[in-house]
């Protein structure tokens, strides 16, 4: 379990976090690329699966959506759900399959209306996942999509605003 | 909206304006294809379509698509229920292809419930899509004439889509942004979770109404009759995702047993009249389990029978 997890009751101040750390990523981008996206999600892997998981228990998918998801990681989900709540949660707010467990999702959409930066990102279509991109650092993985066009299988589409 | 599939009879009914019936029927648990008809018997008379189960409550059965094979080639409208619980993306594209193939033109797309829940809770839960991506992926096979991977489809499948929605449940007013979501990622129609709280369901018709969401799908509800206090009590506390108001487990515990099955039979004839008034709905999924023979009955004192080109004899 994440020994920080009451950070996510914070949603804002995790958005900017993520929106800092995202952007020195991109601002590192030429450089890692220059060092090699193979060595440098190699030397990042275990840093990034210690701080993710203290703070969100952390499965380390490869394809991090936090930010889309009320910064609560949706591969704590039983189902393993990237796009909502399924019809199963209890009426007490707990999982259909954990019932000692609250349902990631209702707590995933209660911090996202509660964030101003990516909150609306919570109505995006996301993608399936690809398995191949298990264990590997989200963060290289973000950039080399970006740059090599390695396929992100199916692109995500952003949802319409609706609130 | 489009224009319908040719010999699509739900989808014509529901572009047409008409109010549908769709029924569900659970495939048993034999080899043997009468077994099967006999399932489907009655409801085929009194049902515009056929929902078939793909091992509800992750509870082992015949599948889905053979069950819906036979039923289509005895001249039945069905609708395939297809979960992400079983089968991965590559066997789901496959029986999406498969099913447009042999002649099903409607599929539901369905997260499935957990393994848990099952005879099998030892299973391995796959979940490689959710019901959103499987949506989404049936409806870039059909529109864009591709799979996933965005290798081309000689000729694509015909389909219409369905979806589940269950407004009953938390967080409530996430549900219609959710339904949003599932229009937007294909979905033509919405089948409902057990319709009890008429109250909850009209709070998210509004809703549904100010977004104009009910304009661009068709919604049909979940309804069914109680059995007894106790099946009703069973259903609240054991299925996932079903609630039944305080108001109506009072009702069925108030009527002796000998009278429940007729009460559990009114109250769901009330819920029938209830929510087609509202604004918005398209039609009534009817789900008896074991009480299948009632189906007639309740549909027939809820005035939609008989079904249009379809004799109805008590």
């Amino acid at each position: 379990m994440a020994a920080l997890g009451r950070l996510r009751n914070h949603p804002g101040w995790l958005e900017i976090s993520y929106q800092l750390v995202d952007r020195l990523f991109k601002q590192l981008d030429p450089m890692i690329r220059k060092i090699g996206y193979h060595r440098v999600d190699r030397w990042l892997r275990f840093p990034e699966r210690i701080a993710k998981q203290v703070v969100f228990d952390c499965q380390m998918c490869g394809q991090c959506t936090l930010h889309f998801t009320g910064m609560t990681c949706p591969m704590t989900c039983p189902k393993n759900l990237r796009n909502g709540p399924c019809g199963g949660v209890r009426s007490n707010k707990h999982c259909e399959v954990k019932p000692e467990m609250n349902c990631v999702w209702v707590e995933a959409y209660e911090r996202a209306i509660r964030m101003k930066i990516y909150g609306s990102g919570f109505h995006s279509i996301q993608a399936p996942l690809n398995r191949q991109l298990e264990g590997s650092s989200a963060f290289v993985n973000l950039l080399r999509s970006e740059n090599d066009g390695i396929s992100r299988a199916w692109k995500s589409i952003e949802g319409e605003s609706l609130q | 909206m489009k224009e319908s599939t040719p010999g699509n009879v739900l989808e014509e009914l529901l572009r047409s304006g008409q109010f549908v019936v769709t029924a569900e029927v659970s495939p048993p648990d034999s080899a043997n294809p009468d077994d099967v008809l006999a399932a489907a018997g009655k409801l085929s008379e009194v049902a515009d379509a056929l929902n078939v189960t793909d091992a509800a409550g992750a509870n082992c059965h015949i599948s889905s698509f053979a069950t819906c094979v036979i039923l289509e080639q005895v001249g039945h409208q069905v609708v395939l229920q297809m979960t992400c619980r079983d089968r991965n993306r590559i066997a789901l594209q496959g029986d999406l292809l498969g099913a447009s193939v042999v002649g099903i033109k409607n599929v539901l797309c369905l997260t499935g419930d957990d393994v848990v829940i099952g005879d099998q809770p030892q299973a391995k839960r796959v979940f490689d899509f959710d019901s959103i991506q499987l949506l989404r992926t049936a409806k870039s096979m059909r529109d864009e004439g591709i799979f996933l991977s965005g290798r081309k489809l000689s000729t694509p499948p015909k389909l219409f889509l369905g979806a589940a929605a269950n407004p009953f449940v938390e967080p409530f007013d996430y549900r219609p942004l959710r339904l949003a979501k599932k229009i937007q990622a294909g979905a033509d129609f919405i089948q409902t979770q057990y319709c009890f709280d008429v109250q909850r369901f009209k709070q998210y018709m509004e809703r549904v109404r100010d977004l104009g969401l009910h304009e661009k799908c068709f919604i049909i509800v979940g309804v069914g009759p109680l059995r007894s206090e106790k099946s009703a009590e069973f259903l609240r506390t054991k299925i996932p995702g079903v609630f039944i108001p305080e108001l109506i487990m009072a009702r069925m515990r108030k009527t002796p047993d000998s009278k429940q099955r007729e009460e559990g039979k009114k109250i769901c004839v009330e819920i029938i009249q209830q929510v087609l008034d509202e604004r918005g709905v398209a039609g009534i999924h009817v789900m008896a389990y074991k009480q299948e023979d009632i189906v007639g009955e309740i549909l027939d004192e809820a005035g939609l029978l008989p079904r249009p080109g379809k004799e109805y004899l008590q």
